[in-house]
C-alpha cells in the first residue's frame, strides 16, 4: 500500500503530560512524528495538537485508533483529505556578504518573504505558506547563504461549509 | 467536612467497595499506613515484594471481576510494581495501583526515593495520574476506578505526593465530579450489522466461534453459551478466554494457536465463517497471518476499536461490548426463529470430530517417570474441575490449559499477554482471599516459582491456604523445549538442577509440603495436599524433557502442527 503524509488533528486536555502520551503512543509503536504544532484553543483547558506522520492507510488507521484510546484525547480527526486551510511558518536566518546581498533582496521580494531583522552580516526572514511552498522557498534560499531555520510545523483548520 | 488526604483515600476505597488491598510500606506512604492502623476500613495484606502485591490484586480482579488494589512506596517500591502493571495491561485487567511520591516541592530535584513513576508506567497503564492538588484527590481516585473498569479494562496508577496526602481539605462524597468526556462506552453499533451477521451465519456451511478474554472481562458467559448452543457453533477459546464456554461441552474444541488443539486449528483453517468475540488475534493464535482462516469471512466483535483490523483484516467489524452484542444477536435469532438444525451442522461437526479422533490431546504414559500432563489430569479428577487454577509461565501453563477442563468462567487465571513468570503464586493469593471456600491451585514450574517464592510468608501470616502444584523438571522447560526443537539441543542456561529442596523451603516457611517421584504417588500426594486448610506445596519430580504438544513452529501456519513424534499437515 502507498505511504503518504497525513495530517492528524487532536483535541486534548491541556495538562502537563498529554503531549508525552501522544508522542509516546506514536514513538513507542515505531511511528515518526514529522511535524508537530501545539497550542491552547479558545478554551484554555483544551489544546489542539496538529501532527503529521507518514504511513499507509492501514497504519494511519491504527495510529488513530491508538490515539483515540488515550483518556486525555477528546477527539481525533484526520484532516488529510478534508477541505482545510493548512499553513506553516518558517523563520530563516541568512548570512549576508557583499556578494550575495543584492541578489538576496531581489529573491526575498520575489518569494514574498518578510524581512524581520536586517544587520550588516545577517538577516532573519519570515515565510508563511503551505508545506510545499515553504520547502520551495528554502530550496531557493539555500545557495544564497542560508544559515539556520525554524519551522512551526503545519497548522490546519477545516473550512466551514 | 475537613479531612486528611490519607483519610480521604480510605474513604474513597470504601466507597468503591474495596475490601482488600495488597501493599508494602515505606517513607512516602507511612502516613497512609498510620491511617490504616487507626482505621482498618480496608483489609491490608502485607506482601513480601511489591510485584507480588500487584499480581495479587490482579488475581483478585480476574477471579471476582472487581477492581484490584495495590499500594507501594515511592522510588524502588514504585518501580517494583512495573512488571505487575505491565502484566495487567497486556491482559486488560482492572486494577488501581497507588504509589507514594516525594512532596510536590521536591519533585524534579532527585530527592531521596524520587522516581518518575507516571513517566515510567505511561506506556503500560490504561491511564495514570500524579495528584498535585489535594482538592483533586477524591475525584482522581474515583476517576481511576472508573477508568480501570470501564470499556476495555486496564491498570491505572495514582501517584500520591507525601504532602498531598498529608494535607487537610474538604471532603464531600456527594460533590465529587469526574471528568466524563472519555468515560462513556462506545456508541451502539447499527442494528444492520447484526442483521448482516445473521445473514452471514445463515449462508455459512462451516461456521466457527472464536472467543477470548473479552467474554470474561465483559461478563458475557451466559449470553455466549446460549448463542453457541442455539446456532450449534463449535467454539474455540484463546488461552485468556478459557472457562467462558464449558470445557466439557461437546461443541468445545479447546484452544487455538501455537499449543492449541489440532482440531481447533484445523477448524480455523477450514471454516467459511469465523465469528471472533473479545479476542485480539494475537500472534500466538494466528501463526502465519497469510494462511490464517484462509477460506473464511471474519466477523470481529470487540469493545476496543484499536483491536479490530490490527492483525487481521476483517469483513464485518462490530465495535461493542461483548454482552451487549450477544444480547442483540440472541434477540435477533429469537425474533427470526433461527435455530440451527442438526442436519445443517452434521457434515461440519463430523469433519471436526474426524480431526479430533485423528489427533486428540494426548501424551505417552510412562511407568517410571511422572508425566506432568498426568498430574494436571489427576488434579482435575480429584477437584472435579471445581478448583480455581492459576499458572506460572512456560510448559506448566500450557499443560494447565490443555489438561484441566474449565467449565466455569474466571477459574483459569494466567498471564497470557506478557507471560510473566512469578505471576501465578501471588495471583493465587488474591484469588483465595476472594474465594476462601474454593480450592485454589497455582500450577507452577521450578523456574517460575522461584520468582516470587517469598510470598510463602504472606500466606502464613494471613492464613491464605493456597496450593502449589510444582511440575519440577529442573529446567526452564519451555525455553529448553525450543532449544531441543530449534537449536539442536544446545541447552544454554536452561538447566536449573541447582535448586533448593522445595519441600524444605516450604516447610521452613511453615507450609505443608509433599513430594512425588513416581507415577503411582501422584494421586496420594494430591489427595493429601489439596484438601487441608494449610498452604501446601506439592513437588512433582516430572519427566525432565517432556515437551508441550501439539505445537505450531514460530512463524508457521497453524494448519501445520507438530504432534509430538508425528508431523501433521493438512
Ligand atoms: C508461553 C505462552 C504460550 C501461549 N500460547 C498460546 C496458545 O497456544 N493459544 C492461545 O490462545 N494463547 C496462547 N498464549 C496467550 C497469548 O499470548 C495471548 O495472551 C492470548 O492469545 C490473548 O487472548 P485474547 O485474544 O483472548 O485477548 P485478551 O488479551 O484477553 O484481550 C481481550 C480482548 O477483548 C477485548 N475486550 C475487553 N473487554 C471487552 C468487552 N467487555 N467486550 C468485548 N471485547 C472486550 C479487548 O479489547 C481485547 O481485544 C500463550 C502465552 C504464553 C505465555
Ligand atoms: C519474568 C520472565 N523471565 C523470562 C521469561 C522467559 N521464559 C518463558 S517460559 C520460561 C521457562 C519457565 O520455566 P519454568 O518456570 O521452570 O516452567 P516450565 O516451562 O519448565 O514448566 C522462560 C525463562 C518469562 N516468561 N518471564
Amino acid at each position: 500500500m502507498e505511504k503518504r503524509e497525513n495530517v492528524i488533528s487532536l483535541l486534548v486536555h491541556n495538562k502537563p503530560d498529554v503531549l508525552a502520551r501522544v508522542a509516546g503512543t506514536l514513538g513507542g509503536k515505531g511511528y515518526n512524528i514529522e511535524s508537530l504544532c501545539v497550542d491552547a484553543t479558545a478554551n484554555p483547558e483544551i489544546s489542539k495538537i496538529i501532527l503529521t506522520t507518514i504511513g499507509t492507510k492501514a497504519t494511519i488507521q491504527k495510529i488513530e485508533a491508538q490515539l483515540e484510546r488515550l483518556i486525555d484525547v477528546i477527539r481525533v480527526e484526520n484532516l488529510t483529505d478534508v477541505e482545510t486551510v493548512k499553513r506553516e511558518l518558517a523563520l530563516i536566518r541568512m548570512n549576508l556578504t557583499a556578494d550575495n546581498k543584492n541578489e538576496l533582496i531581489r529573491t526575498v521580494n520575489r518569494l514574498n518573504c518578510k524581512i524581520l531583522t536586517f544587520n550588516s552580516d545577517h538577516c532573519v526572514l519570515e515565510f508563511r505558506g503551505t508545506k510545499a511552498e515553504v520547502d520551495r522557498v528554502l530550496e531557493t534560499l539555500k545557495p544564497l547563504g542560508l544559515d539556520d531555520i525554524a519551522r512551526t510545523g503545519i497548522a490546519a483548520l477545516e473550512r466551514k461549509n | 467536612m475537613k479531612m486528611k488526604g490519607t483519610q480521604i483515600l480510605l474513604e474513597c476505597l470504601k466507597a468503591e467497595g474495596v475490601d482488600v488491598m495488597f501493599g508494602y510500606p515505606g517513607g512516602s506512604v507511612i502516613d497512609i499506613y498510620d491511617e490504616l492502623h487507626r482505621n482498618p476500613a480496608v483489609r491490608h495484606i502485607l506482601v513480601r515484594h511489591e510485584q507480588a502485591a500487584v499480581h495479587a490484586a490482579d488475581g483478585y480482579a480476574r477471579a471476582t471481576g472487581k477492581v484490584g488494589v495495590a499500594l507501594a512506596t515511592s522510588g524502588p517500591g514504585a518501580t517494583n510494581t512495573v512488571t505487575g502493571i505491565a502484566t495487567a495491561n497486556m491482559d486488560s485487567i482492572p486494577i488501581v495501583v497507588f504509589t507514594g511520591q516525594v512532596p510536590t516541592h521536591l519533585i524534579g530535584n532527585d530527592a531521596f526515593q524520587e522516581c518518575d513513576i507516571t513517566g515510567i508506567t505511561r506506556p503500560c497503564t490504561k491511564h495514570n495520574y500524579l495528584v498535585r492538588n489535594p482538592d483533586e484527590l477524591a475525584s482522581t481516585i474515583r476517576e481511576a476506578f472508573h477508568i480501570a473498569r470501564s470499556g476495555r479494562p486496564g491498570p491505572v496508577l495514582v501517584d500520591l505526593p507525601k504532602n498531598v496526602i498529608a494535607a487537610e481539605v474538604d471532603y464531600d462524597p456527594a460533590r465529587i465530579r469526574i471528568n466524563a468526556t472519555k468515560l462513556s462506552l462506545p456508541s451502539k453499533p447499527s442494528p444492520k450489522k447484526y442483521v448482516q451477521l445473521l445473514e452471514m451465519l445463515r449462508a455459512s456451511r462451516r461456521p466457527l466461534l472464536m472467543t477470548g478474554g473479552g467474554i470474561l472481562l465483559g461478563k458475557a458467559t451466559d449470553e455466549l453459551r446460549s448463542f453457541a448452543r442455539r446456532a450449534k457453533l463449535p467454539v474455540t477459546s484463546t488461552l485468556m478466554g478459557l472457562g467462558a464456554f464449558p470445557g466439557s461441552d461437546p461443541l468445545f474444541l479447546g484452544m487455538p494457536g501455537m499449543h492449541g488443539t489440532y482440531f481447533a486449528n484445523m477448524a480455523i483453517s477450514h471454516c467459511d465463517l469465523l465469528i471472533c468475540i473479545g479476542a485480539r488475534f494475537d500472534d500466538r493464535v494466528t501463526g502465519k497471518i497469510d494462511t490464517f482462516a484462509p477460506n473464511a469471512q471474519i466477523i470481529h466483535i470487540d469493545v476496543d476499536p484499536s483491536s479490530i483490523n490490527k492483525n487481521i483484516v476483517v469483513d464485518l467489524p462490530i465495535v461493542s461490548d461483548a454482552r451487549g452484542a450477544l444480547e442483540n444477536i440472541n434477540r435477533l435469532l429469537k425474533d427470526n426463529n433461527y435455530t440451527a438444525t442438526d442436519a445443517e451442522r452434521k457434515d461440519w461437526l463430523d469433519e471436526i470430530a474426524g480431526w479430533k479422533k485423528k489427533a486428540p490431546l494426548s501424551y505417552c504414559q510412562d511407568a517410571q517417570h511422572i508425566k506432568p500432563q498426568c498430574v494436571v489430569e489427576t488434579l482435575h479428577e480429584l477437584t472435579k474441575g471445581k478448583a480455581i487454577i492459576t499458572t506460572e509461565v512456560g510448559q506448566n501453563q500450557m499443560w494447565a490449559a490443555q489438561f484441566y477442563r474449565y467449565d466455569d468462567p474466571n477459574t483459569f487465571i494466567s498471564s497470557g499477554g506478557l507471560g510473566t513468570m512469578g505471576y501465578g503464586f501471588p495471583a493465587a493469593m488474591g484469588v483465595k482471599l476472594a474465594f476462601p471456600d474454593r480450592i485454589v491451585v497455582d500450577i507452577a514450574g521450578d523456574g517460575s516459582i522461584q520468582m516470587n517464592i517469598q510470598e510463602m510468608a504472606t500466606c502464613m501470616q494471613y492464613g491464605i491456604p493456597v496450593k502449589i502444584v510444582l511440575l519440577n523438571n529442573g529446567y526452564l522447560g519451555m525455553v529448553r523445549q525450543w532449544q531441543e526443537l530449534f537449536y539442536e539441543k544446545r541447552y544454554s542456561n536452561t538447566d536449573m538442577t541447582f535448586q533448593p529442596d522445595f519441600v524444605k523451603v516450604a516447610e521452613a516457611y511453615g507450609w505443608q509440603a509433599l513430594r512425588a517421584t513416581r507415577p503411582d504417588e501422584i494421586k496420594a500426594v494430591l489427595e493429601q495436599g489439596l484438601f487441608t486448610d494449610r498452604p501446601c506445596l506439592m513437588d512433582f519430580q516430572v519427566a525432565r524433557e517432556e515437551c508441550v504438544y501439539p505445537m505450531v513452529r514460530p512463524g508457521a501456519s497453524i494448519s501445520e502442527m507438530t504432534l509430538g513424534t508425528r508431523e501433521m499437515t493438512n
